[in-house]
C-alpha cells in the first residue's frame, strides 16, 4: 500500500495518541493537517481509519499501518542522530524525510545494521518487526535477562539495559560487567548471584537489566 | 602531569603542631575489613564522630609508630572514586580535603580482580597508596594463591599481604607506613581515543588539585558534579573552555562511556593479575556459605528470622535488658540504696522544701530523671545496641534485606529500609539519622514517617513489654494493631506521595562471626552517643515538670488534657504521661509503667494508653532531627499526620474494644 506523506504522518499522530497515550481517538484539528486535506479521504477510502463526529479511530488494518509507520520514523530517527550524527531540529526533519523511503524490506535492513533497536533517540519504543524477532530467535539465542535465569544456572554477562546511568555505574563497580561469569544462587524473594567470590542480591526489575548468555 | 600537592609540609621547623600530624587514610569496599585493621593499627583511642554536615560516621585514632603520632581516619565504604552514595561521598572528600600522606586501599584477597579497579583509580589519582591484601587467611583456605611481590612489582606500589584479625602483615604495615616514599603516579594506559580525550582536558587544567589532572579528567568525563564544581571554583576563566570540552565529549561518548571505561580497566586489571592470582577450578563450600543459604531461602530464611527476633529482642532485650538488669538497677539500686540515701543527704544540705523538690522530689533531676535514664534506659538501650552490632558484624542485615524487599516494595521502601527501620527500634532518632542511606527522597520521606509513628523505640518497647506481659491479650493486641498502623499507613503513604518505587540492590557480604572488641568498641560509641543526647534532656524535663508543679501549671495542663483523655477512655492521670511522653517517648512509657504499679489502669485502659502513647508524636529529639534531615515543612506535617493519627487510633480501639468485648 502506498500512502501520501502526509497520510503517514495522520497514521503517526494517531498511533502516538492512541496505542501509547491510551487515548480512544484524535480530534481532526488536533492533527494539525487542514481537515478538507485529500489524504482524510485517502485513509477513509482504504478502509485504514474512521472519521466520526471530527474524531479519528483506528481500525484493524490501520492499527497495524500505523505500527509499521511510526516504527519506521523512529528507525529514521536512530539512524539520521545515531549514524549520521545529524542532531536537533536539522535531524528531526531528515528523520522525517527518510522515514518514507524505509520501505519494502529497506526497514528492516536499517534495523538489522542499527542492531535492532527498542527506542528511538528520544527514549520511545521502537515497535519490534519481524527482522527484531527472528534475531531474537536465532542469533541471540543465548542471550536472555536474568529473570530467565533458574537457580544453580551460570551464564556470561552479555550487556546491561538501564536508562539510569548512576545504577549502572553502581553495578559495574560492583563487578556486574560484560563478560563476567555469572551464577544465580537463588530467585526468590530476591535474585541472588555470585561473580568471582563475591555475592549480591538484587531485585526482578534490575534482574530485567542484566542479559546473559547461558553456560 | 600528575600533581600532588601537600596542604601544608609537615617536614618543616615545627613538626609536632596539631594541626599538622602525619595522616594516614583507609580506604576501602564495605566488609573488607577495614575497622578491624583501623582498631589493630590505632587501639583504644578512637574517637567516631560524625562527618560534617552528614550522618556518615568517621572514626579517627592515632597509632604511635616507631615514636611518632600517626593520626589513623577509617572511611565509610567506597566502590570508586565516582561517588554514588553518601557513604562514597564523604570517603571521596576526606581524600580531597585531609591531604593524607598515606592512603592505604584495603582489599578482600578473593575479590582482587574486582576491588584492584580502585587501586588502580587511586594510583592513577596520584595518590601515596599502599595496598593491603586482606583477609589472605580465608582466599588460602579456598586455595587462592597471590604472588604479592610480583603484584606489588606490577602496580609500583608497596604491597602488603595480611589478616588484620591475626594481626598478620601488621608490623610491615606499620614499618612502611613510616617509611612511605611516594614515587609519583604510575602510569596505566587505556585506549587511544580515551587517551586522547584525557590528554586534551588535562592539557586545559592550570590549578592546583589533590588529584592528578587525569584522574580530574576522567571524573569530569563521567559527570561528577562536585569535581566539576571544584575545578569551576579553582579554574575561575579558563572553566568556560573546559566545560565546553567535557561537554562535546561526554556528549559523543554519552551511550557508553561508563561501560567502555569499566572494561578498559577490567582490562588493565586482568593484565595485572593474570600471573598474580590463581584460584582453583572447582569451589569449596564452606561452612559460613551454607549458613548464608539458610539464611537468605524463604523456607529456612523466615524460621532463623523470627528466631533471631525472638532470641535477640525478645529474650535478650527485652526479658534481660528491661527485665532483669533494670530490675536490679531501677529497683534494688535507685529505689532501694540510691534513692533513699541522696535524699537524705540532700535534705541535710538544702534546707528548702522547694529546691529539695528539684533534686529529690516526684519529678526531681536525681530522683526521676537520672533514675529514668540510667535504672530504665541505659540498660535496655544498651542490650539493644548490642544485638544491633552483632547482626550487623555478622553479615546479616543485607540477607534480611533481601527476605523482606519484596514486602517493603509494597510500602514504597526497597529492603535497604530494614536497617533504619530494625535500628529504630533501638533509637528512632539514631534511625532518622540513618534513613539518609536511603536513595531516594521519597524513600527518606516515608521511612521517617514510618518511624516517627509506628516504631517503637527500645527503651519504649521494653517498658511497653513489661507493662503488657502481665495483662493477657494485651500484648497481642498492641502488637497486632501496630503492624496494621505500619502496614497501612505505609501502603497509602506510598500510593500518596510522588515518584517511583526505587530498585533494590546490595552485596552479600560473607557471613562471619564477629569479633568481640569490634562490637564492644562499637556499642560503646553508641551508647556514647545515645547517653550524651539523652541525659540532658531527662535533666531539662525534670526541671521543667519542677516548674510545672511548683507553678501549678502543670495540673492545670493535666486538666486541659483530661477531656482528650476521657474521650478515648483514659483516666486523668495518664495525661502525665503523655506530657512527659512529648519530651521523649520512653519518659512517656516509663510514667505509664508508674501508673500501673499504682494499679490506677484497667487492662483495656492500658492497651489504649500504650497504643496512643506509641504512635504519639516522637520524642522532642527525633523531631529536631527530623527536622534536620527532611526540613520543618515535612516534619511538621509528620508530627501533626502522628498526633491526630495517635489520638484517631486511641478512640477507634477504645471504641472497637468496648464494643467486640476482647477485654
Amino acid at each position: 500500500m502506498k500512502l501520501s506523506e502526509k497520510a503517514e504522518e495522520i497514521l503517526e499522530a494517531m498511533w502516538i495518541a492512541i496505542e501509547e497515550e491510551g487515548a480512544h481517538f484524535i480530534e481532526v484539528e488536533k492533527i494539525g493537517i487542514d481537515p478538507a486535506d485529500p489524504s482524510f479521504k485517502e485513509l477513509t477510502g482504504h478502509a485504514l481509519v474512521e472519521i466520526r463526529e471530527g474524531h479519528l479511530y483506528f481500525r484493524q488494518d490501520g492499527k497495524e499501518e500505523g505500527r509499521k509507520t511510526i516504527r519506521r520514523h523512529r528507525l529514521a530517527e536512530r539512524l539520521i542522530m545515531d549514524v549520521l550524527s545529524i542532531r536537533g531540529e536539522e535531524g528531526d526533519e531528515k528523520a522525517c524525510e527518510f522515514e518514507h523511503l524505509l520501505k519494502k524490506g529497506v526497514d528492516s535492513k536499517v534495523c538489522a545494521m542499527l542492531n535492532h533497536p527498542s527506542t528511538c533517540p528520544h527514549g520511545k519504543p521502537i515497535p519490534p518487526g519481524d527482522c527484531c524477532y527472528e534475531a531474537r530467535k536465532s542469533g541471540d539465542l543465548g542471550v536472555l535477562p536474568l529473570t530467565e535465569f533458574k537457580a544453580n544456572e551460570e551464564g556470561e554477562i552479555a550487556f546491561i539495559q538501564t536508562e539510569d546511568s548512576k545504577k549502572m555505574q553502581k553495578l559495574m563497580a560492583m563487578g556486574v560487567l560484560p563478560g563476567n561469569r555469572i551464577m544465580v544462587l537463588q530467585t526468590f524473594p530476591s535474585y541472588i548471584f555470585r561473580i568471582g567470590f563475591s555475592e549480591f542480591a538484587i531485585d526482578s526489575y534490575m534482574a530485567r537489566e542484566i542479559f546473559a548468555r547461558r553456560i | 602531569m600528575a600533581i600532588f600537592k601537600k596542604g601544608k609540609s609537615c617536614h618543616g621547623p615545627q613538626p609536632d603542631s596539631s594541626e599538622c600530624k602525619y595522616k594516614v587514610v583507609l580506604i576501602g569496599n564495605p566488609n573488607v575489613g577495614k575497622s578491624v585493621l583501623f582498631n589493630v593499627l590505632t587501639g583504644a583511642y578512637v574517637t567516631v564522630s560524625n562527618y560534617p554536615g552528614t550522618s556518615v560516621e568517621v572514626a579517627r585514632g592515632v597509632a604511635t609508630i616507631e615514636g611518632r603520632q600517626i593520626e589513623i581516619i577509617d572511611t565509610p565504604g567506597m566502590y570508586s572514586l565516582l561517588p554514588i552514595t553518601e557513604e562514597e561521598r564523604v570517603a571521596r572528600e576526606i581524600l580531597l580535603k585531609e591531604s593524607p600522606d598515606v592512603v592505604i586501599h584495603v582489599l578482600d584477597a578473593r575479590n582482587l580482580e574486582r576491588m584492584l579497579t580502585m587501586t588502580l583509580q587511586l594510583i592513577e589519582a596520584g595518590l601515596p597508596v599502599i595496598l593491603v591484601v586482606n583477609i589472605l587467611d580465608e582466599a588460602e583456605r579456598i586455595g587462592v594463591h597471590i604472588d604479592i611481590p610480583l603484584l606489588s612489582k606490577k602496580l609500583g606500589i608497596p604491597v602488603i599481604g595480611a589478616v588484620a584479625k591475626k594481626k598478620r602483615g601488621i608490623p610491615e604495615l606499620r614499618q612502611r607506613i613510616v617509611n612511605f616514599i611516594f614515587k609519583g603516579p604510575v602510569h596505566f594506559s587505556y585506549n587511544k581515543r580515551l587517551e586522547s580525550d584525557i590528554a586534551e582536558i588535562a592539557a586545559l587544567l592550570k590549578g592546583d588539585y589533590r588529584l592528578s589532572y587525569k584522574a580530574l579528567a576522567l571524573l569530569l568525563l563521567q559527570r561528577d558534579d562536585e569535581i566539576a564544581r571544584l575545578v569551576k571554583d579553582t579554574e575561575g576563566e579558563g572553566y568556560q573552555v573546559l566545560e565546553e570540552t567535557v561537554r562535546q565529549k561526554t556528549f559523543e561518548r554519552r551511550t557508553s562511556f561508563h561501560q567502555n571505561l569499566s572494561m578498559d580497566r577490567r582490562k588493565i586489571v586482568k593484565g595485572i593479575i593474570n600471573d598474580v592470582f590463581s584460584a582453583p577450578n572447582k569451589r569449596k563450600i564452606t561452612l559460613n556459605e551454607r549458613i548464608s543459604r539458610l539464611t537468605v531461602r524463604p523456607l529456612t530464611g523466615v524460621p532463623i528470622l523470627l528466631i533471631v527476633l525472638y532470641f535477640g529482642l525478645y529474650k535478650f532485650v527485652g526479658i534481660f535488658g528491661a527485665g532483669t538488669v533494670v530490675d536490679l538497677v531501677e529497683q534494688k539500686f535507685f529505689e532501694g540504696l540510691f534513692n533513699p540515701w541522696i535524699t537524705g543527704v540532700v535534705a541535710k544540705v538544702i534546707p528548702w522544701e522547694v529546691i529539695r523538690e528539684l533534686f529529690v522530689g516526684e519529678y526531681g533531676i536525681i530522683t526521676l530523671g537520672i533514675r529514668y535514664a540510667i535504672g530504665i534506659i541505659l540498660p535496655i538501650v544498651s542490650t539493644f545496641f548490642l544485638f544491633f552490632s552483632i547482626l550487623e558484624d555478622s553479615g546479616y542485615f543485607p540477607r534480611l534485606a533481601l527476605l523482606v524487599d519484596r514486602l517493603f516494595k509494597h510500602i514504597g521502601l526497597t529492603g535497604r529500609a530494614v536497617i533504619p527501620m530494625v535500628l529504630g527500634f533501638g533509637c528512632d532518632t539514631m534511625a532518622t539519622m540513618v534513613t539518609r542511606t536511603l536513595e531516594t527522597v521519597r524513600e527518606r520521606v516515608l521511612a521517617t514517617l514510618l518511624l516517627a509513628l509506628a516504631i517503637p523505640c527500645s527503651a519504649q518497647l521494653g517498658v511497653i513489654l513489661a507493662l503488657l506481659s502481665k495483662t493477657r491479650g494485651a500484648l497481642l493486641v498492641w502488637g497486632a494493631f501496630m503492624m496494621l498502623i505500619f502496614l497501612l499507613v505505609g501502603f497509602l503513604a506510598a500510593k500518596v506521595l510522588p515518584g517511583e518505587t526505587p530498585m533494590f540492590y546490595m552485596e552479600l557480604p560473607p557471613i562471619r562471626l564477629p569479633q568481640l572488641s569490634n562490637i564492644l568498641t562499637k556499642t560503646y560509641t553508641r551508647m556514647q552517643w545515645y547517653f550524651l543526647e539523652i541525659l540532658p534532656l531527662f535533666i531539662l524535663i525534670s526541671i521543667l515538670l519542677w516548674i510545672g508543679k511548683i507553678t501549678h501549671f502543670f495540673e492545670k495542663a493535666v486538666a486541659c488534657m483530661s477531656p482528650v483523655m476521657a474521650s478515648i477512655g483514659l483516666p486523668k492521670e495518664t495525661a502525665v504521661a503523655f506530657i512527659f511522653g512529648f519530651f521523649r517517648r520512653d519518659y512517656g512509657a516509663a510514667g505509664l509503667f508508674d501508673l500501673q504499679t499504682k494499679g490506677l489502669l484497667t487492662p483495656l485502659q492500658l492497651t489504649v494508653a500504650a497504643v496512643t502513647l506509641t504512635i504519639f508524636i516522637p520524642c522532642v529529639a527525633q523531631f529536631l532531627i527530623m527536622k534536620k534531615e527532611r526540613g520543618l515543612k515535612t516534619a511538621s506535617l509528620i508530627a501533626l499526620f502522628v498526633s491526630l493519627m495517635a489520638y484517631g487510633s486511641g478512640y477507634i480501639l477504645n471504641k472497637f474494644l468496648l464494643m467486640t468485648g476482647i477485654m
